[in-house]
């Protein structure tokens, strides 16, 4: 992955954006509310594969956005906005 | 000259006896990379467990332990992390003795340099940790730097001023594949069987015990298994029940071509995130950080290598006149807290070893020996008691800003 199409700027050179972590919530199988504070503080998914993330265009229109890519070959899938 | 060390190379390369697997075994270790492939040796060595698998996927060495860029180091941030790799420099400086073959081990120092009064003081804090902790780690001034390092530019490109370094002096490299090799040889000959080609497809469970591993070859029942995946192992951790404080980043090295006048000592700087050795080969390995997006793609990007090139040619001119002759990249288990993961896991009949990031490779001996320990008796070792998994649980994460590659 070199460049990302930024919904504001257009499509930019990758080293202009910062990767802000992944998005995902705590499974509803973990039921116990320690566990799901442990869950959301330590855990990631870490798929091989697709994944939805933020990434923040900190050298062009300093605004955050959300991509879906897959991991397994760092390519994006869709630009979500 | 070179050809005489060449030849001995090839030399003492012990035979080593590829196993097709059976289809039970007290041990099923997952993952042929250097912790798996010494675990099994110190299983056979240290405790007499022979009935002992290692599966691997592709080669033996073909992932990260092969991508590394192979520095042995025990410079770290804190006691418990610098005890251990300061025992598994020791067990390197050994190995040859040890398994009966050339690994290449070259004692060389590495020089930890500060741009900035804020690293020389972190720099400084740690020497002091290090000293206190039993690893060998001084500073240098500049000065002393030019005479052990004639090749820096301690103006930095006018850029990044040299304003001292830490020198961690028994630091060393070894050759990667060799040390692999030679904890394969020496397990298989004891009886452990060293499977190459065998993808392990998934863990077989009874309740919620991990009883053997589903393969490509068929199913393999197990008293125990243990993985040293590196890269996947998010994956095949969940289907033992178990979720991981991991994320899976590539790092990408390259080396140049031949450098004749030769390079003594493996220079690295937090603040720029490279470190440069050179390898027996006479080549310049150069890598840095990870890639700040997790991916488990082994694409070496552009991207990466034209900002390690203009940081290293700051500090190390001479490097420009070099060309690049070979790139790739390896996916690196992160832990959250940049420490390794190893241990019991609290599912029955599975234990791990992973979170091995960008410091796997220094660790394999002490890593192997830890873990054949654990396994053999069932207690976790007092070396790698704070590496153990439940430590995020128990509220004592092992933030290290001694790893390499991490900011």
């Amino acid at each position: 992955m070199l460049w990302l199409d930024c919904p504001r700027c257009g499509r930019r050179p990758l080293e202009e954006f910062t990767f802000g972590g992944e998005v995902r919530d705590v499974p509803d199988s973990i039921t116990d509310p320690d566990a799901r504070d442990f869950d959301e503080v330590w855990v990631f998914e870490n798929p091989v594969g697709a994944t939805t993330e933020r990434w923040f265009h900190g050298h062009g229109c300093r605004r955050w956005m959300t991509i879906r890519r897959d991991s397994s070959v760092d390519q994006v899938i869709e630009v979500l906005g | 000259m070179r050809r005489g060390i060449a030849a001995g190379y090839v030399a003492s390369l012990p035979e080593l006896r590829w196993a097709e697997p059976k289809g039970s075994y007290d041990v099923v270790i997952i993952g042929g990379g250097g912790h798996g492939l010494s675990t099994a040796y110190y299983l056979a060595t240290r405790h007499g467990i022979t009935d002992v698998a290692v599966l691997e996927a592709d080669y033996i060495a073909s992932g990260n332990t092969g991508r590394n860029t192979t520095i042995i180091r025990a410079n770290y941030g804190l006691p418990e992390a610098i005890r251990f790799y300061q025992h598994s420099l020791e067990m390197y400086r050994d190995l040859e003795d040890e398994v009966g073959a050339a690994i290449l081990h070259q004692t060389k120092g590495i020089f930890w340099i500060a741009h900035t009064e804020m690293a020389l003081r972190t720099e400084r804090a740690r020497a002091a940790m290090n000293t206190a902790a039993g690893a060998n780690t001084v500073m240098v001034t500049p000065a002393e730097l030019k005479e052990l390092v004639p090749q820096i530019d301690l103006t930095g490109g006018h850029r990044y001023p040299v304003l001292g370094a830490s020198h961690n002096v028994e630091a060393a490299t070894a050759r990667h594949d060799r040390v692999a090799w030679a904890y394969a040889a020496g397990a298989a000959k004891r009886g452990v069987h060293v499977v190459q080609h065998t993808p392990v497809t998934g863990l077989v469970r009874d309740g919620d015990r991990v009883v053997g591993v589903q393969t490509a070859k068929g199913q393999i029942s197990a008293g125990l298994v243990m993985s040293a995946v590196g890269g996947r192992v998010t994956a095949l951790a969940a289907q033992a029940g178990l979720r991981l404080p991991i994320r899976t980043h590539p790092l990408h090295a390259f080396v140049t071509n031949d450098y004749q006048q030769g390079f003594p000592a493996i220079v690295a700087s937090t603040e720029l995130n490279c470190y440069v050795s050179q390898t027996e080969r006479g080549q310049m390995l150069i890598g840095a950080e990870f890639d700040a997006q997790p991916s488990y793609s082994r694409q070496s990007s552009f991207a990466a290598l034209r900002s390690y090139s203009h940081k290293i040619t700051r500090i190390l001119p001479f490097l420009r006149d070099l060309r690049v002759l070979r790139t790739w990249a390896g996916i690196c288990d992160i832990s959250v807290d940049f420490s390794p993961i190893m241990g019991f896991t609290g599912v029955d009949g599975f234990v791990i070893t992973t979170g091995w990031g960008t410091w796997g490779f220094k660790a394999i001996p002490a890593g192997g020996e830890a873990m054949a320990e654990l396994i053999a008796t069932g207690r976790t070792p007092d070396l790698i008691q704070a590496f153990s998994l439940d430590r995020f649980e128990r509220d004592h994460a092992m933030a290290d800003q001694g790893s390499a590659g991490t900011r």
